[in-house]
């Protein structure tokens, strides 16, 4: 990702909502969190120390792969996950775009109304 | 990362004169670089053109929501939407409001941007209230995390 300031906008537009909706979970988040460490976990370490069980962090595991945060890997019978930042990147990128065009926005408002 | 907008400037200039600047949809187009069709109603669709350099391909669209005087004033629309290839009708529009306070120097002006989630208020309520503020908090930690290895 680029660190430059853009001035236009995003050249890919992000799906953004479902990706909001996928992080806007607290078990979600919490893989999410975990998963940032860039290491592929397994389900089951996935599961230890959760109350929930392995079906029902599956089932998390497949929202947040169908926006694209994370990705599975098998590796012989077992299913690895891995987190992928592109999604969120692509949602900050655009918040990003957005404000900036209302701070520019809001300073011209500022020198027509002191003027 | 949030999920809304919020922006504060201060303005030196009484809150009637910022209110005509945000309604007056003459003066609004004057700042916001568009030439609107007429005022702003609302429950209406404001339309209009884009002045901006280079954007003037883009329509602009709105539908007013609240006008408060002096207060608050609101419009829902799709942000930004530049590009002519895409149906921005088709997603689900964001919500915009201006609120005005009198401060000794003139107007404090918030902006908030929110609905980019396009999830249904009981449930971002819910998602906030399990875990406290813990939400916003680990939206943080992701962001931070995405931009020191981006």
């Amino acid at each position: 990702m680029s660190r430059k300031r853009r001035s236009s906008m995003p050249a890919k537009r992000p799906v953004r909502a479902p990706v909001f909706a996928a992080l806007g979970d607290e078990t979600r988040l919490s893989l999410v969190t975990k998963l940032c460490d860039r290491r592929p976990y397994s389900i089951s370490q996935l599961t230890r120390g959760s109350k929930l069980t392995r079906q029902a962090i599956t089932k998390h595991l497949r929202v947040l792969e169908s926006v694209g945060i994370v990705h599975s890997v098998r590796t012989g019978r077992e299913s690895l996950f891995e987190f992928d930042p592109q999604p969120i990147e692509g949602i900050k990128q655009y918040l990003d775009f957005v404000s900036e065009q209302w701070d520019q926005a809001l300073s011209r408002l500022k020198s027509f109304v002191e003027d | 990362m949030n999920n809304h907008i919020e922006k504060r400037i201060e303005l030196k200039a009484p809150v009637s004169r910022v209110w005509r600047a945000l309604t007056d949809y003459r003066e609004f187009g004057e700042w916001f670089r568009v030439k609107l069709n007429g005022p702003f109603v609302p429950g209406q669709v404001s339309r209009g053109q884009i002045t901006y350099p280079g954007y003037e391909h883009v329509q602009w669209e709105a539908v007013v929501q609240k006008m408060e005087p002096e207060r608050l004033f609101s419009f829902t629309w799709h942000p930004y939407s530049v590009d002519p290839k895409i149906d921005y009708s088709k997603e689900t529009p964001t919500l915009v409001e201006f609120r005005l306070e009198k401060t000794t120097s003139g107007t404090l002006l918030l902006l908030t941007e929110s609905g980019f989630d396009n999830i249904p208020s009981d449930r971002r309520i819910e998602a906030f209230r399990m875990n406290d503020g813990g939400w916003t908090e680990q939206m943080k930690n992701i962001e931070n995390y995405v931009t020191q290895t981006s």
